[in-house]
């Protein structure tokens, strides 16, 4: 699938800003699976200082500093994108989970135990001891782990409502676990601390779902923004497989991957603080338009 | 085996009949337990002969004496310790005991050497943790006990590699039962305690003047001269003198006195995170002229607090952009950014290891036997003798208390190991260790207790230095062993005996004057000009509430004749007509309620503009420009403070005059502190600014409220003269009984009376005219032609053509009204241009 992003953030302020300092993780990460042959970011007003580096998980991102009064800050994220299918395993011929848990508690190096920095607690998640109970419904001594994690993600999707009025981004995993409602970085946040509660490594993924669905297939939810799913590490010779809970599947071609991270704080899209500022109002507009190779 | 000390007798033991002096100098250590004064066989250990000698000399009441001048000593300094972080700028008073801890020449050079190798070894594990990582890719240490350390910032990755790693660092040391230097914990990120280090030494070698040179003990000020000129050598760019400054989470925070007492040592200046800013990838301090680039930053800030954008976006004491800054090698931070990561019990078990693999040597100061739990094999391990051991959270930002399982009841240890059980990678086991102990003075004896020596250390790649010194902390009990400071610990001074006489160096005199940067005037960050501003402000209205509660107290004492009833009635009236006392006091009634309302005034700190409030809000602004004040200013706080919060003699008007008799006069002597004992720089002339604004509104405002007063008598004269100091001078012209206009024409007109309102307009003028460009262009001759309107204004006005006019208590009515808003759009005014940028910010 080739798709072209628009992705457009604009802050307008109640009270004139004079210098705001951002940074944004809004260009597309390349992946076995996923090219991209363009990438621009445009910032209205002109930034006084730009700069592109890569934070470190490898996430590309963008600093910028505007000085001068302003009452409006546009920022727009272009992109073409080339995504192929992924080849997915059989789940049930995937490793038993154990196995995959106890390799990252070795002391020795290796991609297990890097792997493991997605076992620890991150500045978001802590997992709750409730979380683990319900996790190991799914984990099933000896259940090959791929298999177990679809039937979590089923299990979230089921159990949990779409939502958006229930959280926000500074809604803590706590929260959204006792409410069972949310949007999809509630739904991935649950799920990445059910698995790291129980021992596995998980990493959050943040993108863009494709917003139009080709001919009789269903329209994805949570299509109107950017998206957020999760990753699990399944052992070394399948590494990290992507689970969305929102949508109860494994994401492969609708899916566009931006930056990936332990939580949300790793991979906010766009973050910044202003000098001087009143109220702001924050207008998100995404649109992915797609065409099949 | 029952040591003894009696310095009177020394070695020969205690007479039978032991005198009390004598058995209050009795010393027994502790049996199998090393102590820092006496051998294993009685003998005092050689470097503490001269001090036992001096000892005897001093006897009981030497040492009680010593003990009192230390307690006034640290008071007059202002020492305390916030314990809680919600105290506002109050604080916990620090203590200090009357006896130092002495540490001989060779224990200190093995100090040293293991202090100085310490140091390099966390800046070499610093640096692979935020470069290449071979301590996990070569498998030195599991890769969990990293990852799980919340200390480990992954946005420092790759940052300024070539930089070093800590500035400074400090670890806790204690001597086990053999003598030998064990390390307890290391403070990697912005070690607390050198301030009170230094404030320790400064305080004890004033008590001991003579015991101080005779007992050749090390000066601590060439450490600090190293520290600061390192500091210094850091700047990214040469320059003659580079910008260093210190950045404080401000007066909340607990270690606050330390930092400005730091600060104001080497001579940097101390800021908050709204006092700096980063345009254009460069770091600023926000001054009254405008910014100023910093090119090195001593952090006091915590890690996850120092930039709102890239780390916790809840911390307003952060500076965004800073980390973009010193990834561009624009400003360089001691300690670095990240540097909490080695504040973690959890390296303990590996540092031996980690020793020989970076720097190829063998660790000199062995840590305290500690596990990490996050090994399975080790959890099993700890386990199997669960009462052997002390159980500590193995990374920082976790403060629940070091819980020992020795006598625990079975219970409590069984939940204890469940929480260790499902989260192992948070704990570690320690051996639980007998401390050495060192000689207390109790306030009426000398006791043995438990010592921890916190040893400094400051230094680059190149170099590293050790503090001669440092602060020693015993436990608050003979039983138990102490924690931490917040935990009640009290404080030691820590002489290293020279083996040489040491070449004096005084801390605080000349010497240290030569230590200071000097800083060009205009370097006065906005928000310490906003906070003198109304440190000038409130100090004034102090002064004017005192003065009219001091004339109402002193009309309820005496003989209370007609006139004194009137005058006390008028003078009530006035106090309303300001709003100082409620309407609703009836001013003929019962003179106990005028009596009830004085003192609720004095004492209550709900009552806005009362002493108890204005105590308040003077003590806040002085705690946040405390770098920019004198010692002898800030004592003059400490003892005003002491004198509104003691209680009353007696419960009588007469107890309240003289109360307010000595608040007045150390209002005076603040003024004349301030008139005196400041550089008149921009600092100088807020403080200035404020206190004139604040002195010609209050003119204004009283000679208003007498105006309306004297439409019925003129009685109310006689006590605003009284407020305003003037009685004599009026004597002096008029010989009679003051009348409005001539009362008039001194308290507003006379230009060479410092109570006139006159007078006040023309120092502000004298300032204004001086004022450093604000934050807009027009700002300093925008405030200079309002004030040049006002003196216009003034000078044209003609008292004795108003003399029988017929509206003339309205027209000067209306005059003086005009006067309070000028003043006061004046001082909105100089907020908006020269201290408001320093504010507000939002995501």
């Amino acid at each position: 699938m080739r798709y072209r992003v628009h992705h457009q953030t604009l802050c307008r302020y109640d009270s004139p800003v004079s210098v705001c300092h951002y940074h944004a993780k809004l260009t597309p990460r390349r992946l076995p699976n996923q090219e991209c042959p363009w990438h621009e970011i445009t910032i209205r007003p002109e930034p006084l200082h730009r700069h592109k580096r890569h934070d470190a998980y490898g996430n590309a991102m963008t600093y910028f500093e505007i000085e001068g009064s302003h009452d409006e800050l546009e920022v727009v994220s272009h992109c073409l994108i080339h995504v192929h299918e992924n080849p997915t395993p059989d789940p049930r011929s995937t490793p038993a989970w154990e196995s995959v848990r106890d390799i990252c508690l070795a002391s020795h190096w290796s991609t297990a135990t890097a792997a493991a920095e997605f076992v620890c607690d991150s500045p978001l998640i802590r997992p709750l001891p409730e979380m683990r109970d319900y996790a190991r419904k799914s984990f099933t001594p000896a259940r090959p782990i791929l298999d177990a994690a679809l039937d979590l993600n089923h299990r979230i999707f089921r159990d949990f409502t779409f939502d958006p009025t229930a959280t926000n981004v500074a809604t803590p995993i706590a929260e959204s676990w006792k409410k069972k409602r949310g949007v999809c970085q509630d739904y991935a946040q649950v799920m990445i601390a059910c698995l790291r509660g129980i021992g596995l490594p998980a990493r959050y993924v943040s993108g863009y779902l494709e917003t139009l669905p080709p001919p009789g297939q269903q329209k994805l939810i949570g299509a109107d923004a950017s998206h957020a799913w999760l990753a699990i590490w399944c052992g070394e010779e399948l590494g990290w497989m992507d689970l969305d809970p929102t949508n109860d599947l494994m994401p492969s071609t609708r899916h566009i991957t931006l930056a990936w991270g332990r939580d949300f704080s790793d991979v906010s899209p766009l973050r910044g603080v202003t000098l001087g500022a009143g109220n702001q109002q924050i207008i998100v507009a995404v649109d992915v338009n797609g065409d099949s190779d | 085996m029952d040591l003894r000390f009696s310095p009177f007798s020394p070695m020969s033991g205690i007479a039978p009949m032991a005198s009390e002096e004598e058995r209050r100098f009795r010393y027994r250590p502790v049996p199998g337990v090393w102590d820092e004064m006496f051998a294993a066989d009685g003998s005092v250990r050689p470097h503490w002969l001269p001090f036992a000698e001096m000892l005897r000399q001093l006897g009981v009441a030497g040492m009680e004496d010593n003990a009192a001048t230390i307690a006034r000593l640290l008071r007059d300094h202002g020492v305390t310790y916030n314990v809680y972080q919600d105290t506002g700028a109050a604080g916990r008073p620090w203590f200090l005991d009357v006896m130092p801890v002495l540490v001989s020449s060779s224990d200190f050079a093995t100090v040293e050497r293991g202090m100085q190798q310490r140091m390099r070894l966390m800046q070499a594990i610093m640096a692979d943790v935020y470069g290449p990582q071979r301590l996990i890719t070569e498998s030195w240490i599991p890769p969990r006990l990293l990852f799980a350390n919340p200390g480990y910032l992954r946005q420092v990755k790759d940052v300024a590699l070539d930089d070093d790693f800590i500035g400074n660092m400090a670890t806790d040391l204690v001597r086990d039962a053999d003598g030998r230097w064990i390390a307890l914990a290391d403070r990697c990120q912005m070690p607390g305690g050198i301030g009170y280090a230094l404030e320790n030494r400064i305080v004890l070698s004033q008590a001991f003047p003579q015991e101080f040179k005779q007992c050749h003990v090390q000066r601590l000020a060439s450490f600090f001269e190293r520290e600061r000129d390192i500091l210094r050598e850091m700047a990214p760019v040469h320059r003659h003198t580079p910008n260093v400054v210190m950045v404080t989470p401000g007066p909340h925070h607990r270690s606050y006195f330390e930092h400005a007492f730091k600060a104001r040592y080497l001579g940097f200046p101390l800021v908050e995170g709204a006092d700096l800013t980063v345009r254009d990838t460069r770091l600023f301090m926000k001054t009254l002229e405008g910014l100023r680039q910093v090119d090195v930053l001593i952090r006091r800030v915590e890690d996850f607090s120092c930039d709102t954008l890239e780390l916790d976006p809840s911390c307003w004491s952060g500076v965004p952009g800073l980390l973009e800054s010193w990834r561009n090698g624009r400003v360089r931070i001691a300690n670095r950014v990240g540097s909490g990561v080695m504040e973690a019990a959890a390296w303990l078990p590996f540092l031996p290891n980690l020793c020989r693999q970076l720097l190829g040597e063998e660790l000199r100061i062995p840590s305290v036997p500690t596990w990490w739990c996050g090994q399975a094999d080790v959890l099993a391990d700890v386990m199997k003798d669960p009462r052997r051991w002390i159980f500590k959270r193995a990374y920082l930002g976790d403060d629940r208390p070091a819980q020992s399982t020795a006598s625990m009841e079975e219970k409590s240890l069984k939940a204890l190991l469940a929480e260790v059980a499902a989260d192992p990678e948070a704990w570690v086991a320690q051996e639980a260790m007998v401390l050495s102990s060192a000689p207390f003075w109790t306030g009426s004896a000398l006791e043995p207790r438990s010592f921890v020596w916190r040893t400094f250390v400051c230094g680059t790649k190149h170099e590293t230095h050790v503090m001669p010194g440092g602060l020693g902390r015993v436990s608050p009990s003979s039983e138990g062993f102490l924690v931490s400071m917040e935990a009640g610990a009290l404080s030691k001074d820590v002489w290293v005996i020279s083996d040489h006489e040491v070449a004096p160096k005084s801390l605080l005199s000349g010497r240290t004057e030569a230590l200071r940067v000097s800083r060009p005037p205009g370097d006065v960050p906005s928000r310490i000009a906003d906070h003198l501003f109304w440190l000038g402000r409130y100090a004034e209205r102090m002064e004017q509430t005192t003065r009219v509660l001091r004339m109402l107290s002193k009309r309820l004492v005496g003989e209370g004749g007609d006139l004194q009833m009137h005058e006390l009635r008028d003078g009530l009236r006035l106090a309303q007509q300001v709003k100082l006392l409620d309407e609703s006091l009836d001013v003929t009634g019962a003179q106990y309620l005028v009596y009830q309302e004085i003192r609720e005034l004095m004492d209550k700190p709900a009552r806005i503009d009362g002493v108890a409030d204005l105590m308040g809000k003077l003590r806040y602004n002085a705690a946040a420009a405390r770098d920019r004040l004198s010692d002898d200013t800030w004592r003059l706080f400490n003892q005003l403070q002491e004198e509104v919060s003691a209680p009353l003699l007696q419960s009588t008007a007469y107890s309240i005059t003289s109360k307010l008799d000595r608040l007045i006069l150390d209002m005076a002597a603040f003024s004349g502190m301030q008139s005196e004992n400041m550089v008149q720089g921009h600092g100088w002339r807020f403080l200035e600014l404020g206190r004139r604004i604040e002195r010609g509104t209050a003119s204004a405002t009283f000679l208003q409220a007498a105006i309306q007063l004297c439409q019925e008598n003129e009685t109310v004269l006689v006590p605003l003269l009284e407020i305003f100091d003037s009685t004599m001078t009026y004597r002096r012209h008029h010989f009679a009984k003051p009348k409005l206009l001539q009362v008039l024409d001194l308290l507003m007109l006379h230009a060479a009376n410092p109570r006139s309102l006159a007078y006040q307009l023309k120092a502000i003028h004298h300032q204004a005219a001086l004022l450093p460009q604000g934050s807009s262009p027009t700002g300093a001759s925008t405030a200079l032609s309002a004030v040049e309107k006002m003196v216009d204004q003034l000078q044209q006005m003609d008292l004795a053509a108003w003399e029988a006019h017929p509206e003339r208590f309205a027209f000067l009515q209306n005059t003086c009204e005009q006067f309070i808003e000028h003043l006061e759009s004046l001082s909105h005014q100089l907020t908006e241009d020269y201290f408001s940028h320093a504010t507000r910010r939002s995501r």
